[in-house]
């Protein structure tokens, strides 16, 4: 360890959500010799969101590998080399993208373990990132995290913090199945607590990223940070919110959210993606069958617009959920005008 | 030339191939067998020449008409009729059926119900393969059907640029499901594809299963050289429909009754009898060698348990 190493960990160390994806790639290659990447842009140039740079310096080009645009194919590519003893990381640029591999993620790795009664395990990590907000329009702004927790056989991860990126992102590696791992591309550059000690987060561990009394506000991903801004203001009105972020949708851990769901006996929950069967209806649902009697209002859904989302900067704001919109949502369970 | 032992064991691969389509084909005209099932009857000379030419660590990754490469890389007959029966005892434990059957321990990681679904996961099998220099190599078997299939120009493709010690072995039975070759390609040979790619690639009777081992072997040896991929279009024809319950009315009587002579069993048997390397009787024995194990494993499967509920419950908990 150098000197700055030292000094760092001693002190609360801040980095940024992808230096810390970064960090946790870094750590498992080190750690395994059966990780490797794959991807597009990802060696030379160090990725899209710069998540993979001085990986290809450190490993070297049989570790860190540049792929085609041929994303149907080397996602399969992952799917055997994981089946045949190797630790795959494989990347794909757009969760929009991910269509052009849907056979291979859904047919294939997600069922690979099943079909083979057992014997045959895929661990692969397919590392993407959704979301909106940039002016990308209608094919590289979705959340399609819905379709892949439909999916039996997938583990489905959105960490919304540098910490829970890099603590998740090693759990994912170090995974025996196939896990979709959902970055989000407003994240990337925001800042958070990492220690220097390597750690690992377990999937199916909520977050409680604030506590609070009179609401249970649901959120993973690029809501969190809104859901906390939102919670802040509300706190300056006397609305103490509990914003609970799940971490991993497969697995949820339903204990968390019911607890807090008991406390507060308020639900809002807040998605990015379109309503029409998205992840935050059926958390609804569960809600409502495990925690009916301790509900003192109708759980309130906030998500986003049935509609793809628009070039035009107002326009896509207007599509999904902003601060003011879960202030809104959460007065509303409250019955505050 | 071929020796004897060697003839005789692609003569009772070949068999045990043609019997286990054949006497599944009947239990599934009993109800014994649900679903779909895709026999390989006709084709039988590829998958026994393809895996005679590989060793017992090299493998193999299947497709929706599997049965044949999966006797042929080693498969137990025993578990593999427990398994198109649903039960237990089965490779799946009863989950994957006809379609899915992969068998880990001979190096077959499986059939697929996708056409063209395997073909890039043999492509990351190979690439698995060169990082972890194993010196194996990987045999990718898929349909003219499945070339027609993006995944299969971009696997060729993938392979090439990494040079990857997969042999490509295209099963040309001349119908996707009932669309004739002729109407879905110009070039109905199809190993012209491969040139694109700067892919080794060769046209392959796959009906006689000596030339096709001999290419394989030849295959192989580029592969483990570190000059892969190679491209095998084999020729062959399917004896029958696409599944169980479909005729094939849609087949020509021409073709029919050419594929009626040149079909692997009765090629394979030329080479045995020229010379006289081996009699009639050489052939009635291993015949009724294969079929005494049929029925045993067709009776082992029937005495198999259905797979227990208790114990599938338990797993849906874990999802």
């Amino acid at each position: 360890m150098t000197a700055e190493q030292e000094t760092s960990s001693c002190e609360e160390r801040v980095i940024m959500y992808r230096e810390a994806l970064n960090e946790a790639l870094r750590e498992e290659m080190e750690r395994d010799s059966t990780v490797f990447l794959m991807g597009e842009g990802i060696a030379q140039r160090g990725g899209s969101y710069k998540v993979t740079v001085g990986l290809l310096d450190a490993f070297g080009p049989r570790r860190v590998i540049d792929t085609p645009i041929s994303e149907a194919s080397f996602t399969s590519c992952g799917v055997g080399a994981a089946a045949t003893g190797m630790r795959p990381v494989v990347e794909i640029l757009f969760i929009d993208f991910t269509s052009l591999a849907i056979d291979q993620i859904v047919n294939q790795a997600a069922k690979y373990r099943f079909m083979t009664g057992g014997r045959g395990r895929v661990p692969m990590v397919l590392r993407t990132q959704g979301g909106s907000g940039n002016g990308l329009a209608a094919q590289h702004s979705q959340s399609l995290e819905a379709w892949y927790y439909h999916v039996p056989g997938l583990k489905v991860v959105m960490p919304a913090t540098a910490y829970d990126a890099k603590g998740l992102l090693k759990s994912a590696i170090r995974d025996d199945d196939p896990v979709i791992f959902i970055e989000h591309k407003l994240l990337y550059m925001s800042k958070g607590h990492v220690p220097a000690e390597g750690y690992t987060i377990p999937f199916g561990q909520a977050d409680v990223k604030r506590t609070g009394k009179d609401v249970t506000l649901v959120a993973w991903s690029g809501m969190v940070p809104r859901a906390l801004a939102a919670a802040e203001s509300l706190a300056a009105e006397g609305i103490d919110v509990e914003v609970v972020d799940p971490r991993t949708l497969v697995p949820l851990d339903k204990e968390t959210i019911l607890a807090s769901v008991r406390k507060t006996e308020h639900v809002v929950i807040v998605q990015e993606a379109v309503r029409r069967g998205g992840v935050a209806s059926d958390i609804c649902s569960i809600i409502q069958e495990e925690a009916f009697d301790y509900l003192n209002a109708p759980i309130r859904v906030l998500a986003g617009k049935n509609t793809p989302i628009p070039f035009n900067l107002n326009l896509e704001r207007l599509c999904v959920p902003q601060e003011q919109d879960i202030i809104q949502a959460v007065k509303q369970v409250r019955y505050v005008q | 030339m071929a020796s004897k032992e060697f003839l005789q064991d692609l003569y009772r691969t070949l068999y045990t191939i043609r019997v286990f389509e054949t006497r599944c084909i009947q239990l599934y005209r009993q109800g014994l067998i649900k679903g779909y099932f895709h026999p390989y009857l006709g084709e039988e000379a590829i998958a026994t020449g393809v895996c005679a030419a590989l060793g017992k660590d090299d493998l193999i990754i299947s497709t929706h008409r599997g049965h044949g490469h999966c006797i042929a890389k080693g498969a137990d007959l025993k578990r593999m009729v427990a398994e198109v029966l649903g039960r237990e005892t089965g490779y799946c434990h009863g989950r994957g059926g006809s379609m899915h059957i992969a068998d880990l321990d001979t190096g077959n990681l499986g059939a697929n119900g996708i056409v063209g679904g395997g073909i890039p996961i043999g492509v990351g099998a190979a690439l698995s393969i060169s990082l972890r220099e194993t010196g194996q190599v990987i045999a990718i078997f898929f349909s003219d059907g499945a070339s027609n299939n993006g995944v299969f120009a971009e696997s060729l493709n993938l392979a090439a640029i990494w040079n990857l010690p997969a042999i490509f072995v295209l099963e040309n039975n001349q119908y996707a499901v009932s669309t004739p070759i002729e109407e879905s390609s110009r070039d109905p040979d199809l190993f012209g594809r491969g040139k694109g790619y700067k892919v080794e690639s060769w046209p392959v009777d796959g009906n006689d299963v000596l030339v096709v081992h001999e290419r394989t072997v030849k295959a192989a040896a580029l592969c483990r050289a570190g000059k892969g991929p190679v491209l095998m279009c084999c020729k062959t024809y399917r004896q029958g429909g696409h599944h169980v319950n479909d005729p094939g009315l849609y087949m020509t009587k021409e073709r029919l009754e050419y594929y009626s002579t040149h079909e692997p069993l009765t090629l394979c048997k030329e080479h045995m009898y020229r010379g006289g390397l081996c009699s009639e009787a050489d052939i009635e024995r291993i015949e009724k060698d294969v079929e005494q194990r049929m029925e045993e494993a067709i009776e082992y499967a029937k005495s198999s348990p259905e797979p227990s509920v208790e114990a599938f419950l338990a797993e849906v908990e874990q999802n």
